[in-house]
């Protein structure tokens, strides 16, 4: 078994004093840019890419792979804490997370989350050992038609989470894809009015900080006055047995779906941590307790988001494929130090590859260890009086936003989402489908568009891969289900109507 | 300790942490003395950490600051709509004299594919750092084995052949393929383009067949054109790149010379004792060690080129890349 061997001393090369020290820093410093908005993990590779004038390949790359797993878990912090999402992955955390927050239950949502984040980083760090060289060479034949078919499949999987009421839930989710809408699309402006500033769209993590934060902050203001304060109650700091029982599945789960999703050029970490809480949600025991802080939907998409960045780096490894942003300035600092990326990573530089290997795996330890204890510390935050908190809240959301790129132009789109967040407060539209047509609409769109760009508009060129037939099969058998199901129950009401 | 005064320690760190990350993020720290020899300038850069412009421009600033031509730059990055949100704001920023900014091919299209009058030709010119060359690259298998035969069957039937590239209409994998079908006799509007989201989803089609032809600089693929797994048919610039096996386009027939550029540009309306001095700036960092380090450690091409000479080459470049999305009715 070589891989084995090789894997140990890649642990013997990532345990020495100085190596340890750059894990140290990596997952500290990722954290911090996972709770800032705007401020992601790529950038931040990016702007450290100099550190390759001075450092050992080894140690350079033991760092960056800790700033990349320290900011998958970082922005779940902020979700749970404080509604504002630091990274596009967790924000579908924000929707449980901060309810059990505000339940006093803080400490336990932050520990499931780094327990499951833990879980599925492991997880998928031995999955990206064992499978990466195979898998590679699969995954490069799906394409647009998949793709498309998938993101249809997870359209279709949001009619699950409308909420009680239909209208609601539909306008949110058209509200949704239509400011997914704005920017350039082949070439043509659209929605933009005119301004550049408008051409790339959107942000979807600056979509749901308003959203979420300043939507929340206004609502809490404008009743201030009216209602005497809920004071968050100090729930106890560690997990219970009932919440370990809850939390395992939901965690092996999310990895399920986290890790391939990671493995997939264009599958991203978005749409499994979605795909995990919708499951979750239909296979909990008390499903009514979703929206008021279920522990199961914080641990599913928090072990997704995880699986989902061990999952990037099999393409990458592998294939020398970049697949996300942070993926790619990973690869930038491979190339500087001369280094072959491709095919031939895995032969050429064993002990740089099987070191970084076992680094992710002192990384996703070092974040554990790190965070767990803290967890009933950061929950203590929320003792803070209301009016300081919020406005630290809305303090921190703009800064996040004007951060990327120092104009009051984006402060403009966060207040103007975040009215929008607060009419949908006042009307009760639920905020899922409406986060969800931003992520799904323009990559449905996309990839829709390649397809058809390629089959110069023949539009048989859908079903023309095996995944996508097995997509369609599949939302078409769950189609017939509901129709039938929906069927039965007439039937059955109209034979009582009868009878009566 | 008080648990109130333990919350208020922990909140100074957090704002530590986010102030942290926040130097972390501007760069911002200046050095240096302010006297003449030794301004302190602005380094603008039109796309993320990590694209090409912010790696020349990083680069030109990291090899002045360590030569100590001038006092430490401060660099921004200012995204959006693939530089011509930074381009708007350099023609705003009309006679500040401590701005350059980072630009290249990919921003004299982007200008007139978003709309905009902010066109690369009203800036003052400083100078053209270096060149990238285009590659046509194909996958193992493709029928495709030389120039000629892309461009028989090209010819034959303009719809069956698609090419995809890694930047969105306006930016120079587009713009190449699309002046290369005018030069062999294909209309540029019948060219089947396909604009990827940078190198990544461009190798991933490529390996995956689903195009026929990419159009990109042939850096991001070395590994995949080493292991054999990627093809080169030719590459662009007027002489072969050395470390990649393929003829150039002049070589195989096709008369035609396409390279993607890098340079700088200040503010319009900066007294002429600014750009000057610019200049000289430019040139002493062209004549350092460290400048032709990074130009071997980058694989960029040396393609120095100063004030009106510069100047005179971004107008013909911004007419003729009009002329060509103008045909494309992209402009």
């Amino acid at each position: 078994m070589g891989s084995f061997d090789l894997l140990m001393q890649g642990f013997e090369n990532a345990f020495t004093p100085t190596n340890l020290l750059y894990a140290c820093i990596g997952v500290l410093l990722g954290t911090a840019v996972g709770v800032l908005p705007g401020i992601g993990p790529a950038m931040t590779l990016a702007l450290l890419l100099p550190i390759t004038y001075s450092v050992e390949p080894a140690s350079a790359l033991i760092m960056f792979a800790g700033i990349y797993y320290g900011g998958m878990y970082g922005g779940s912090t902020t979700s749970i804490l404080l509604n504002t999402p630091g990274e596009s992955s967790s924000v579908v955390t924000a929707i449980e997370g901060n309810k059990m927050a505000k339940a006093g239950r803080a400490a336990q949502a932050l520990a499931t989350a780094a327990i499951g984040s833990f879980v599925a980083g492991t997880i998928g760090t031995l999955l990206l050992v064992l499978f990466a060289p195979k898998l590679a060479t699969e995954v490069v034949k799906l394409g647009a038609p998949s793709y498309f078919a998938l993101l249809l499949l997870a359209l279709f999987a949001v009619t699950a989470v409308l909420g009680s009421s239909r209208l609601r839930g539909f306008t949110a989710l058209f509200i949704g894809l239509a400011i997914g809408l704005v920017g350039t699309s082949t070439g043509q402006p659209r929605l933009t009015f005119g301004s550049p500033l408008l051409a790339d769209g959107i942000d979807i993590v600056v979509v749901a900080v308003a959203i979420f934060a300043i939507g929340e902050a206004l609502w809490v203001a404008s009743h201030l006055r009216r209602r005497p304060l809920d004071i968050i109650p100090v729930g106890q700091p560690w997990m219970s047995r009932d919440d370990w029982g809850r939390s395992w599945k939901p965690w092996l789960r999310g990895t399920a779906f986290g890790f391939p999703f990671g493995a997939l050029p264009a599958g991203g970490a978005e749409l499994p941590t979605f795909l995990s809480y919708i499951t979750e949600r239909k296979l909990a025991k008390n499903p009514e307790e979703f929206g008021h802080g279920a522990i199961e939907g914080v641990a599913g998409p928090e072990a997704a988001n995880n699986a989902s960045a061990a999952g990037t780096l099999v393409p990458l490894l592998a294939m020398g494929l970049p697949t996300t942003a942070t993926a790619a300035v990973i690869l930038l600092a491979f190339q500087s130090y001369g280094i072959e990326t491709g095919p031939g990573l895995f032969d050429s530089q064993p002990i740089l590859v099987w070191t970084l290997l076992a680094s992710l795996f002192i990384g996703n330890t070092l974040l554990l260890v790190l965070n767990l204890p803290l967890a009933p510390v950061w929950a203590k935050l929320l003792q803070i009086p209301r009016p300081y908190l919020y406005a630290g809240i809305l303090f921190f959301a703009s800064l996040g936003a004007y951060s990327v790129n120092f104009q009051w132009f984006d402060l403009l789109i966060l207040l103007v989402i975040g009215l929008l967040g607060l009419a949908m407060r006042r009307f009760g539209l639920p905020v899922l489908p409406l986060i969800i047509g931003v992520i799904l609409g323009p990559r449905l769109e996309a990839q829709l568009t390649e397809a058809l760009a390629i089959s110069s508009g023949d539009v048989s060129t859908l079903w023309s891969e095996p995944v996508a037939v097995i997509v369609y099969v599949i939302i078409g058998a769950t189609l017939l289900f509901i129709v039938g199901n929906g069927l039965r129950t007439m039937a059955a009401n109209n034979r009582k109507q009868v009878s009566a | 300790m008080t648990s109130r005064r333990r919350v208020h320690a922990r909140l100074a760190g957090v704002i530590l942490a986010v102030s942290a990350a926040m130097v972390l993020a501007s760069c911002g720290v200046t050095r240096g003395s302010d006297d003449e020899g030794h301004r302190r300038l602005q380094m603008w850069i039109p796309n993320s950490p990590g694209g090409g412009y912010d790696l020349t421009g990083r680069a030109a600033t990291h090899v002045m600051e360590d030569a100590d031509l001038t006092g430490r730059f401060e660099i921004t990055n200012v995204l959006g709509a693939s530089g011509t949100v930074a381009m708007q704001r350099l023609l705003n920023a009309e006679g500040s004299n401590d701005v350059v900014m980072t630009m290249g091919l990919g921003v004299v299209g982007a200008v007139y594919t978003n709309e905009s009058s902010a066109r690369v030709s009203k800036a003052t010119p400083i100078a053209r750092l270096i060149e990238d060359q285009e590659a046509l690259i194909v996958p193992k298998d493709s029928p495709f084995k030389t120039v000629e035969d892309l461009v028989d069957a090209w010819k034959k039937d303009p719809k069956s052949v698609t090419i995809g590239g890694g930047s969105s209409p306006g930016g120079p994998d587009h713009i190449f393929p699309m002046q290369l079908a005018k030069t062999i006799g294909i209309q540029p509007k019948q060219v089947k383009y396909i604009a990827y989201d940078g190198g990544g989803p461009l190798t991933t089609a490529l390996l995956g067949e689903k195009i026929d032809v990419g159009t990109s600089g042939p850096s991001e693929f070395e590994g995949q054109i080493k292991d054999g797994s990627l093809r080169v048919l030719a590459v662009s610039g007027a002489e072969r790149l050395d470390n990649i096996d393929a003829p150039t386009l002049k070589e195989s027939g096709v008369d035609m010379v396409f390279a993607n550029w890098r340079g700088v540009l200040a503010p319009p309306g900066i007294s002429d004792e600014t750009r000057d001095y610019l200049i000289t700036l430019f040139e002493d960092m062209h004549k350092t060690k460290g400048w032709q380090a990074e130009l071997k450690r980058n694989g960029w091409i040396d393609a120095f080129i100063t004030g009106d000479e510069f100047g005179a080459f971004l107008k013909e470049q911004d007419e003729r890349v009009a002329t060509t999305l103008k045909e494309l009715g992209l402009a």
